[in-house]
C-alpha cells in the first residue's frame, strides 16, 4: 500500500486510490422487440436484425486518489451516468473491472430511489439503511438531514408531492450525512435553487477540506473549473483528455464546436463551413503586443474573419471570460447600431475598448461571427488572452478606485 | 476526523472489484443479505404501508378481503349450493378458509416476487444493494398477511367449536415449510426473467389461476380419489406440493375433518421430499437470479 509522507497536503496524489476503473467497456443492446410474441417470431437467424449493439463505453482506464473532487464532463450521450453508474456498482460493466474501497453514497439522476407513496421522513430511514447507515445512527442524524434539507413541514408528506427541487434537497441532505468517503453526484444540483447550490457547494467544499472524493457530473462548466481539481472529458464513451479542469473544458468547447458545425450541415465537415474565425489579437493600445494592459488603456481587439461566399447580414461579437469562465464583458457591431456592409472572403476587424476597467488577472476572449438574427456563422472560442496589470487596491475582475473615509471622525 | 486520518483508514481496506462480474455464491448473497436485515424489515413494513397508503381504514382492509372470502364460502357455497352435504365436507367455510390460507401465501410470495423487481425498478436503478433483497421483501409482506389469515382461521375454528387442539397441528409447520420454499423459489426466478420478459407477469397470474383449482381447496382430495382411481394420475395430482401442503394444513386446522376426511398415505414424507425438491429449486433459483442480475439496472 501506497505510505503517505507529505501529511500537510492532501492533494500530494500519495493519497490511496479510491477507485480503479481498468479497461471498463459497456454494450447495450438495443431490441426493438420486447414482448414473447415478438421474440418468438424473430427468433434465431432472423432475430439479429431486432438488435443492435451500442457501445456506451470504450477501454476506459482510470485511477482516483483520494481527496480528489473529478468533474466528468461530455456531450449528452457521451457515457457520463453510465460510467458513474458503473463506478457505484449499479450496472456491470460489459468488460473490464472496477475496484473501489470505501464507503460510498450515489446521487444519481434526480434522486436516490424514494418511494413515492412514503413521506419524507420514512424514505430517510429507508435510504440511509440502504446506505448502510443503522436506525439509531439515523435518528440521531435526523434532525440534521432535516435542518439541511430545509423542507420543513413538507417532512411528513409523501414524496409523490415533492417538487423536483425538494426531492433533490432531501435526496442531497441524506447522501452527505451518510459520511461516504466516496460521493457520486450526477448533475442532481441543477435543479435546486440559487440558495440550496450554494449550500451544496458549501458542503462540498467542507467535504474537500475533510478528504473525501467526490465525483462529479455536471454541465456547468464553470462550476467544474471552480470546484474540480481535476476533470475527465468522455467523448463517444472514451476519454478525451484527464487532467487540468480549465484544460478539459477548453477541449471540450472545440468538440462542442465540431459537432455543432458538422450539424449545421450534415456530410464532410469541410464544405460544411459557410465561415470562419481566423484568429485574434488582444492588445493594449500604444504598448508591446506582450504587456500587460494597464487601466485606462485602451484594449484593441482585432480579428481575422472569413466568409466562404457572401453574405449582407453579419455581425461580429465578441465575449470575455475571467479564469473561472465567467462572463465579464461582451459586445457586437449589432449594439453599435452598425451595418457592415457586404462580407465575402477574408477581412480584418477591429473592436476598440476605450479606457479599460479590468481588475487584475487573466482574460480570454471568444469571438463569434454571426447573422443578425443570432445564428451562428463560425466562433472561435478563447481566441486569444490578455493579462490586466496588477493593482493591489482591489480584486475583482473589475476596477475602482477605492477611496475610504470613516465618518465619524470626520466631525 | 482529518484528511489524513481518512486516508489512512482507507489505505488499510482492501480494493474489493464492484459490481457481480465474478458470478456471486449463493453464500456470499446470503451473507450480504443478513448484512442488509434491518433494511430488509423496513422494505416489508414499507410494501405493507404503501399498500393500504391512501386508504381511509388502512390496515383494516387486510381483514376485509379474507373475512368476505370465509363469509361467501360459508353462505353461497356452503348453505346455497350444498357443497359440504354434497361433498361430505363438514364445516365447509373452515375447510376452504384453510386452503385459501395457504393458497394465498404462495400466490402472494410468487405474485408479489415476480412484480418485485419491476416495481421496485426506481431504487434499483439508483443505489447498489443485493436485489434479492426485494423478492424476499414480498416473502415478508407475504407471511404477515398469512398470519392475519391465520389468525382470523383460528378464531373461526373457535367460534364453530373445532380449535385445533391436537397432534395433527404439527403438520402446519412442514406444510408451511413446503410453501415458503416453493413461493421463494419460484419467485427469484420469476422476478429475474419479468424484468426481461413482461409476459411473465401476466403468465404467473394464469399460472396461479390453475394453481387454486389444481389443488384440494374448494373441493376434496376424495373428489379426486373417486374421479381418477388410485393410479399413476392420482399421484401426480397428489404430490403437486401445494396440494401437499394444502392437504397439511387442512390436517392440522380443519378439526371437523379428522377421522371423516381421506388424506393420502405417508402425507409426511410426501412433505419432506416437496422440502427437498423445494430446496434445489430455490438453489437452482438463486443462481439464475445472480446471473441475471447484473443488468437489472439497464433492462428496467
Ligand atoms: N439502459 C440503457 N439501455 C440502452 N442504452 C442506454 C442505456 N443507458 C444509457 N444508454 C445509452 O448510452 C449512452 C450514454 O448514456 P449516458 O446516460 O451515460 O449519457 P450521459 O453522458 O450521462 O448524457 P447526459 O449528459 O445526457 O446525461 C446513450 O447513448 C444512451 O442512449
Ligand atoms: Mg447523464
Amino acid at each position: 500500500m501506497t505510505q503517505l509522507q507529505d501529511t500537510a497536503r492532501p492533494e500530494s496524489g500519495r493519497a490511496p486510490d479510491v477507485v480503479r476503473i481498468n479497461d471498463v467497456s459497456k454494450r447495450f443492446v438495443l431490441r426493438k422487440d420486447n414482448s414473447l410474441k415478438e421474440r418468438l417470431v424473430t427468433l434465431g437467424r432472423n432475430g439479429r436484425r431486432h438488435r443492435e449493439d451500442f457501445w456506451a463505453l470504450r477501454g476506459v482506464t482510470t485511477s482516483i486518489q483520494a481527496g480528489h473532487t473529478v468533474a466528468l464532463i461530455g456531450h449528452n450521450g457521451s457515457g457520463k451516468s453510465t460510467l458513474l453508474k458503473v463506478i457505484g456498482g449499479i450496472i456491470d460493466p460489459s468488460g473490464g473491472s472496477v475496484e473501489r474501497r470505501g464507503r460510498i453514497a450515489a446521487l444519481l439522476e434526480l434522486g436516490a430511489g424514494f418511494h413515492p407513496d412514503l413521506t419524507g421522513r420514512e424514505n430517510v430511514y429507508l435510504n440511509a439503511s440502504i446506505m448502510g447507515l443503522s436506525r439509531a445512527v439515523t435518528e440521531e442524524r435526523f434532525d440534521s438531514i432535516l435542518d439541511f434539507s430545509g423542507i420543513g413541514d413538507f417532512i411528513d408528506t409523501q414524496v409523490k408531492f415533492y417538487s423536483s427541487g425538494m426531492y433533490v434537497r432531501l435526496a442531497f441532505a441524506v447522501a452527505v450525512h451518510t459520511d461516504p468517503d466516496l460521493l457520486l453526484v450526477d448533475e442532481v444540483l441543477a435543479v435546486g435553487d440559487e440558495a440550496f447550490q450554494r449550500k451544496c457547494l458549501d458542503k462540498i467544499r467542507s467535504f474537500q477540506e475533510e478528504g473525501r472524493t467526490i465525483v462529479l457530473v455536471t454541465h456547468s462548466l464553470s462550476q467544474v473549473e471552480e470546484l474540480c481539481d481535476r476533470a475527465i472529458l468522455l467523448n463517444a464513451g472514451e476519454i478525451a483528455y484527464d487532467g487540468d479542469p480549465r484544460e478539459a473544458v477548453a477541449k471540450f468547447r472545440d468538440i462542442l464546436e465540431d459537432r455543432r458545425v458538422s450539424q449545421i450541415a450534415p456530410g464532410s465537415s469541410e464544405k460544411a463551413r459557410e465561415a470562419i474565425v481566423h484568429g485574434a489579437t488582444a492588445v493594449a493600445a500604444g504598448r508591446d503586443a506582450e504587456a500587460p494592459l494597464e487601466l485606462g488603456d485602451d484594449l484593441e481587439i482585432t480579428m481575422d474573419v472569413e466568409h466562404f461566399g457572401s453574405t449582407d447580414d453579419w455581425m461580429v461579437a465578441i465575449q470575455i471570460d475571467n479564469t473561472l469562465g465567467q462572463v465579464v464583458y461582451g459586445t457586437t457591431t449589432k449594439r453599435l447600431g452598425l451595418e457592415l456592409g457586404t462580407l465575402s472572403g477574408r477581412r480584418q476587424v477591429r473592436f476598440v475598448l476605450k479606457d479599460n476597467r479590468f481588475g487584475t488577472g487573466k482574460y480570454f476572449v471568444n469571438v463569434s461571427l454571426m447573422e443578425r438574427s443570432g445564428r451562428h456563422f463560425a466562433d472561435l472560442p478563447q481566441a486569444c488572452d490578455f493579462d490586466a496589470a496588477g493593482n493591489i487596491l482591489a480584486v475583482g475582475s473589475t476596477y475602482a478606485e477605492p477611496v475610504f473615509t470613516d465618518l465619524s471622525q470626520e466631525r | 476526523m482529518s484528511a489524513q486520518d481518512r486516508f489512512d483508514s482507507l489505505a488499510q481496506q482492501k480494493l474489493v472489484t464492484v459490481g457481480s462480474a465474478q458470478s456471486r455464491s449463493a453464500l456470499h448473497s446470503i451473507r450480504e443479505i443478513f448484512q442488509q436485515r434491518e433494511m430488509l424489515s423496513l422494505l416489508v413494513r414499507r410494501d405493507l404501508k404503501s399498500r393500504y397508503k391512501d386508504s381511509a381504514l388502512g390496515f383494516v382492509w387486510t381483514l376485509v378481503r379474507p373475512l368476505t372470502q370465509l363469509l361467501i364460502y360459508y353462505v353461497v357455497i356452503g348453505q346455497f349450493l350444498s357443497a359440504a352435504r354434497a361433498g361430505g365436507i363438514p364445516d365447509f367455510a373452515i375447510y376452504v378458509f384453510t386452503g385459501l390460507t395457504a393458497y394465498g401465501l404462495l400466490s402472494e410470495t410468487i405474485g408479489g416476487g415476480t412484480s418485485s423487481i419491476v416495481g421496485n425498478a426506481g431504487l434499483i436503478k439508483k443505489i447498489y444493494l443485493p436485489r434479492e433483497v426485494f423478492p424476499l421483501a414480498s416473502v415478508g409482506s407475504a407471511l404477515f398477511n398469512f398470519f392475519i389469515q391465520l389468525g382470523i382461521l383460528l378464531v373461526a375454528t373457535l367460534i364453530a367449536g373445532a380449535f385445533p387442539i391436537h397432534a395433527d397441528v404439527f403438520y402446519a409447520i412442514p406444510a408451511l415449510m413446503v410453501l415458503l420454499v416453493f413461493g421463494m423459489a419460484l419467485g427469484l426466478f420469476f422476478a429475474a426473467v419479468n424484468v426481461y420478459l413482461r409476459d411473465i407477469q401476466y403468465l404467473v397470474e394464469v399460472m396461479l389461476l390453475l394453481l387454486l383449482w389444481a389443488s384440494p381447496i374448494v373441493y376434496s382430495w376424495s373428489m379426486v380419489k373417486n374421479a381418477v382411481g388410485d393410479g399413476l394420475l392420482l399421484d401426480i395430482y397428489t404430490n403437486n406440493p401445494i396440494t401437499l401442503a394444502v392437504l397439511g394444513f387442512q390436517k392440522a386446522f380443519w378439526t371437523a375433518g379428522s377421522g371423516v376426511a381421506e388424506y393420502p398415505v405417508d402425507l409426511l414424507p410426501r412433505l419432506g421430499i416437496a422440502f427437498v425438491v423445494g430446496l434445489v429449486l430455490l438453489a437452482i433459483a438463486q443462481r439464475v437470479f445472480s446471473k441475471l442480475q447484473g443488468n437489472f439496472a439497464q433492462a428496467l
